[in-house]
């Protein structure tokens, strides 16, 4: 039973905080995009983004170029974008089960893209020439599938409680993971991209990839950020919060829809990447604050420069590509091992 | 009466044993013969594979189940191709290979013991379980690992010949093999052309220390995905598009066509692609998946392709 605790909590997001999270999450694309894998040279990546703003000579070759603009800002942008998304899941999903170790991947978002993303692998590989791949909308379709299951059959078990939806979750999960490994065993050449694609990663990302994204993230976090409030309401507890004035149901149903949307559309182009939704609410909570209209603006923010630091390591630490998933659980894992050790009697 | 007559019946499902031990003794008495006879196909055979355990065959084997699609296509290259009596869900080829649900990943002995075999060959038999399971059952295994080159894999062709009483035929498909490829490359220019393999859209790929990079050494072509260790990630590292964009390759060979859809043209529409020299004069070729993974008689075409390409990327 998680016991209401009384403590001086910052409700109020300072300019100054937003400012230099801001600041810094500049900073991070710019050095992304600049510093890359390394071989254009950061001078001259520098010198060709003032000559697009300003309309000077560039020292970049065509093809150099189009490594700048349609390989590496798009996929910064993006490595940014699910990095939010995943993250103000994350610290929604934490607000909606007042549980400080829930997941965008619970309640079966990530099996159910893994189940959908698999059976298209498998038995529909080369359909090629739609507008949007159809590996990207069965993984989003997949995902808000997999909540919606979660959901339904926790409603069913005729609980209430949250605790109910997320067994309701683990089942759903391994129901949906032995579709997925049954349909693999199935054929077993797609082995080998079926794994590459549950490793995560941003390595075949394009504009078309942040576009298909953008309006479902932006979506999300603009009612996210619009109901922080009651997150903070929801923590309190049902019966405090129904004596506010507020419906606990419909504000759960609300926040795990729009939590659900995100991180179906960061799925969808980036595969499944763990730990981000765990880790920066975490760092937010422990630096600034625990109310959700702190965290949550942060955690967009901090998501963001969070996976944009971890794909530039993916991308330069060795002679290939590195699942972005192995390197947020790395540098996640530890991380949020240290964190628990820490801030033990600390949490909410 | 009644009671003695359904004693009778129960011994029933006893008859298919009791036959089946009539069977073996048939088969126990004939064996001497079939040895004396084997003698002069050149059994009993000790099979030396590289890499695995040797092992002897007493006499040909007449029901052979092959969990190698680049087996099973050397078998009927061989001339083997009758005693094969089951191949693995991959042998795609020959067309006539009895290809069945039997898998040379996720190996079940029972499945393949269902088609009675004397002799299975597999790539490859992790500690053993499976020749010690089907040893149980009198059948023999062999496993051929994947070659590391070019040599190793026309050792193959003579083992697979002489395992199925085609010594004659496996030594010339290995001596062909050879003479055709080295002729191919003979007659083809030396160029300093880099290359790009590409075995998925993700940017999988093979580098110069692998035996699909091997072919391309023969040509004198320069891998990208070699980058400073061939060896590293195991010759099978996965690049970044940034990295092959700067590398930009001469040539472009899609190992990833069957599995994954791909093509020149969806090559071409790959942001950034456009730019390629290998993109603007044409030079990305389908190699075919199955050609390009296996190390059986059809590696001729897959040089060949190779060739010709490189000859036409000189004029």
């Amino acid at each position: 039973m998680l016991k209401a605790r009384s403590r001086p909590a910052t409700t109020r997001l300072r300019p100054r905080t937003v400012l230099l999270a801001l600041l810094a999450l500049l900073f991070t694309v710019v050095f992304a995009v600049v510093v890359g894998a390394g071989e254009l040279g950061w001078q001259r990546v520098l010198a060709e983004i003032a000559a697009q703003v300003s309309g000077g000579v560039s020292p970049l070759s065509e093809r150099e170029a189009a490594i700048v603009w349609q390989l590496r800002v798009p996929r910064v942008l993006l490595a940014g974008l699910v990095g939010a998304a995943l993250a103000g899941a994350g610290a929604a999903f934490q607000g909606v089960f007042r549980n400080p170790l829930a997941d965008p991947y619970l309640l079966g978002a990530a099996a159910g893209a893994g189940m959908a993303a698999t059976v298209v692998m498998v038995f529909a590989p080369a359909v090629t020439g739609w507008l949007i791949g159809p590996l990207p909308l069965a993984a989003f379709a997949g995902a808000l599938a997999g909540v919606g299951l979660s959901w339904a059959v926790g409603r069913s078990a005729g609980g209430s409680g949250t605790a109910t939806l997320l067994l309701a979750g683990v089942a759903v999960t391994a129901f949906l993971t032995a579709i997925q490994t049954f349909v693999q065993q199935l054929n077993t050449d797609t082995i080998k991209q079926v794994y590459t694609w549950t490793m995560g990663g941003l390595n075949v990302s394009s504009w078309r990839d942040l576009l298909l994204a953008l309006p479902y993230v932006v979506l999300a976090a603009v009612v996210l950020l619009a109901s922080a409030r009651l997150l903070d309401v929801l923590a309190l507890g049902d019966a405090e919060a129904a004596s506010l004035g507020v419906r606990p149901g419909r504000v759960r149903l609300l926040l795990l829809a729009a939590a659900s949307l995100a991180t179906a559309a960061a799925v969808a182009v980036s595969g499944l990447i763990g730990f981000v939704g765990i880790v920066v609410p975490h760092i937010v909570r422990l630096l600034a604050g625990s109310s959700y209209r702190v965290i949550v603006p942060l955690a967009l923010i901090g998501g963001a420069v969070f996976l944009i630091l971890a794909d530039h390591v993916a991308r330069t630490v060795l002679p290939g590509e590195l699942p972005l998933g192995v390197v947020t659980a790395f540098a996640g894992a530890p991380f949020f091992a240290i964190v628990l050790r820490t801030s033990r009697g600390r949490l909410p | 009466m009644l009671p003695s007559s359904r004693r009778l019946w129960a011994l029933l499902p006893l008859l298919p044993l009791l036959l089946l031990f009539a069977l073996a003794g048939c088969a126990e008495r004939e064996e001497p013969a079939s040895a004396s006879a084997g003698g002069g196909n050149g059994f009993p055979v000790t099979l030396r594979p590289s890499g695995a355990p040797e092992v002897t065959l007493e006499a040909a084997p007449e029901r052979i189940v092959s969990l190698s699609p680049s087996t099973t296509e050397t078998l009927y290259a061989v001339g083997a191709g009758e005693q094969v009596v089951a191949a693995d869900d991959q042998s795609t080829y020959p067309e006539q290979a009895p290809r069945t649900s039997l898998s040379g990943l996720n190996i079940d002995p029972e499945a393949i013991a269902s088609h009675n075999p004397d002799l299975v060959i597999v790539e490859s038999d992790l500690e053993n379980k499976l020749s010690k399971a089907l040893a149980k059952t009198g059948t023999k295994t062999l496993v051929l690992p994947a070659p590391a080159t070019l040599r190793d894999a026309y050792t193959q062709f003579e083992l697979v010949g002489k395992a199925t009483g085609h010594a004659k035929e496996g030594a010339e498909l290995a001596r062909r093999t050879e003479a055709e490829i080295s002729k191919l490359v003979a007659d083809t220019p030396k160029t300093e052309l880099s290359y790009y393999h590409e075995l998925d859209p993700s940017f999988y790929s093979v580098t110069s220390a692998t035996f699909i990079g091997g072919v391309y050494d023969l040509f004198g072509l320069r891998n990208i995905a070699d980058q400073d260790d061939p060896n590293a990630l195991g010759g099978y590292p996965q690049l970044s598009a940034e990295h092959i964009l700067r590398a930009d390759p001469d040539l472009i060979f899609l190992a990833d066509t069957n599995c994954c859809g791909q093509s020149a043209d969806t090559v071409a529409e790959r942001p950034g692609w456009d730019t390629l020299t290998a993109v603007r004069q044409g030079r990305v070729v389908a190699v075919g998946d199955d050609i390009a993974s296996r190390w059986g008689p059809r590696l001729v075409d897959f040089v060949r392709t190779v060739s010709s390409t490189v000859r036409d990327a000189g004029r």
